[in-house]
């Protein structure tokens, strides 16, 4: 049975206990449903798959969201969802890799995903996969420099088969004045600014981009 | 004769050749040594990602969670110090392996002062999971704990120092008994062998050395072990694998020192052997720690 966008609420209820849920607990949602429904190439009875393609979630907070598509897509059991949390349960508040199948990181510290996504995008061109690897980061999150070190890097190597996509609910303390498209767009990426909430236009900016750079998708939420 | 940092510079690659699971990063540390040896065939897999010690290592743990086998070089603390959560989270957590190689040991680069010290490494792998460290003494151990590390899945640190003894001691992973002795065991850590073995000259004592200190050998301690007084001779921060001694003797009532370089800043610079001496890992500085460690032992309790 093909799950739908309307059945994501039903399954984060399941871990939140709220019936509604504010604008942060879903900021993610669209995004990660656009992806996993029309956009990566991924089997969850393959989850090893080597030429699958790679979601890495680097922010890591609040992956209700992120379990719940999980869930609606047959990576995980949807009875799960009611252990979010609990000790022996595998769905941390940041997810562990090692306990969710088609979770490709470990997160919950900032900073992390998008450096070691350019590796995996490397290994992978090294590889000779068409795979893809799309990165979550949050606004917020760009604040860690070590992102810095890896956006001039992954531009500079021409990593075409990179894509980040950054969440902005503008809660970077700081703001990013100029926009967060700039500080990628100097150092040679392809960037599109999208409804983050808009899946026909979130779809179409995960189609874009060049082979031959990296591309930003800023999601506005 | 080369150095180990030198053989490592020609051996990586000749290994990469070999293995196209192999990758070699690098943050410019090395880079110019390198290229002579950096062929065709593997030049993609020499990634040099600038003066960026985060993303060398989290680099690294992609290429490893794309089933890829890294090789992360630089100086100890700029490897191990800086980046120490990525190395944490992008290794351990994620539950990936790779092979980090510093060099430059604890003062290598003597006169760069306390910028370029790295001898504070090992205690700061000990907080972490499953790295196995080596602490080669000779450039042919380099050599082989880089042959050795390649062909696993682990994780790996191989810690080069500017200094090498005048033999390659060790004969297999654990421990190697280089003398046997009645009053006691001295454990010498890589380059330390040499001014252990001198200093230990005339003395009825055990001496092990390990180029390999983690996982540490507790068998063979325990298996050659006669008076129950131990001395460990580090080339990092002393003390450091004193919980280690203690824990493989928890049964036993015995002594244990550690001989390495000092936790205080010395604020010097000039040469290593200077560093060598203040810290008291010449031979003088280790034999009188044995005389007063081992002396007259007579009226000690047991």
């Amino acid at each position: 049975m093909t799950p739908t966008y309307d059945d994501l609420p039903a399954l984060m209820t399941r871990m939140t206990g709220d019936e509604k849920h504010d604008a942060s607990a879903t900021s993610t949602l669209d995004v990660i449903w656009v992806l996993y429904h029309h956009v990566l190439r991924t089997d969850p009875a393959r989850p090893e798959d080597p030429d699958r393609d790679r979601f890495l979630v680097s922010k890591g907070h609040g992956p209700m969201a992120y379990y719940a598509v999980l869930a609606a897509h047959g990576f995980i059991g949807i009875d799960l969802l009611d252990t979010f949390g609990e000790f022996d349960s595998p769905l941390g508040y940041h997810p562990d890799r090692t306990l969710v199948p088609g979770v490709e990181i470990s997160s919950g510290s900032l900073g992390h995903g998008l450096p070691i996504a350019t590796g995996t995008a490397t290994a992978l061109k090294l590889q000779r996969r068409a795979a893809r690897v799309v990165v979550l980061v949050g606004d917020a999150e760009l604040d860690e420099g070590s992102n810095i070190e890896a956006i001039q890097y992954a531009g500079r190597a021409g990593l075409g088969n990179l894509t980040v996509v950054v969440i902005d609910n503008e809660s970077a303390g700081l703001g990013w004045p100029g926009g967060i498209h700039s500080r990628f767009d100097i150092e040679g990426w392809t960037s599109t600014d999208v409804d983050g909430r808009d899946h026909d236009a979130l779809r179409a900016a995960f189609e874009s981009g060049t082979p031959d750079t990296p591309h930003v998708v800023v999601a506005h939420v | 004769m080369i150095d180990q940092r030198e053989r490592f510079y020609r051996v990586a690659p000749e290994l990469l050749e070999q293995d196209g699971r192999l990758a070699l990063v690098l943050a410019e540390i090395g880079v110019g040594y390198l290229e002579p040896h950096i062929g065709e065939r593997i030049r993609a897999r020499v990634v040099n990602v600038g003066i960026r010690e985060q993303l060398l290592v989290s680099f690294a743990s992609g290429l490893a969670l794309a089933g890829m086998r890294p090789i992360v070089h630089t100086f100890a603390p700029f490897l191990i110090e800086r980046p120490f959560e990525q190395v944490k989270l992008d290794f351990g957590h994620q539950g990936v392996g790779g092979i980090l190689v510093s060099s430059g040991g604890s003062y290598s680069m003597a006169a760069g002062g306390e910028t370029h010290f790295g001898h504070r490494d090992v205690a700061l792998l000990d907080t972490l999971d499953e790295w196995a460290v080596h602490v080669p003494g000779h450039a042919d151990e380099a050599e082989h704990a880089l042959r050795e590390a390649v062909r696993g899945d682990d994780r790996v640190y191989i810690r080069l120092d500017g200094k090498s003894n005048r033999h390659r001691y060790a004969d297999g992973p654990g421990f190697t008994v280089l003398r046997s002795g009645n009053l006691g065991t001295v454990i010498t850590v890589g380059p330390t062998a040499d001014a252990v073995l001198a200093a230990a000259e005339g003395r009825d004592v055990t001496v092990l050395y390990a180029e390999r200190i983690r996982p540490f050998d507790a068998h063979t301690l325990r298996e050659t072990l006669t008076t129950p007084d131990v001395v460990i001779v580090e080339p990092y921060l002393s003390g450091t694998s004193i919980p280690y001694v203690t824990d493989a003797l928890s049964d036993v009532r015995h002594r244990v020192i550690g001989l390495g370089v000092g936790h205080h800043e010395l604020r010097k610079y000039g040469t290593p052997k200077e560093h060598e001496n203040a810290h008291g890992l010449d031979v003088r500085g280790i034999s009188s720690s044995f005389d007063a460690f081992f002396g007259d032992a007579s009226d000690l309790r047991y």
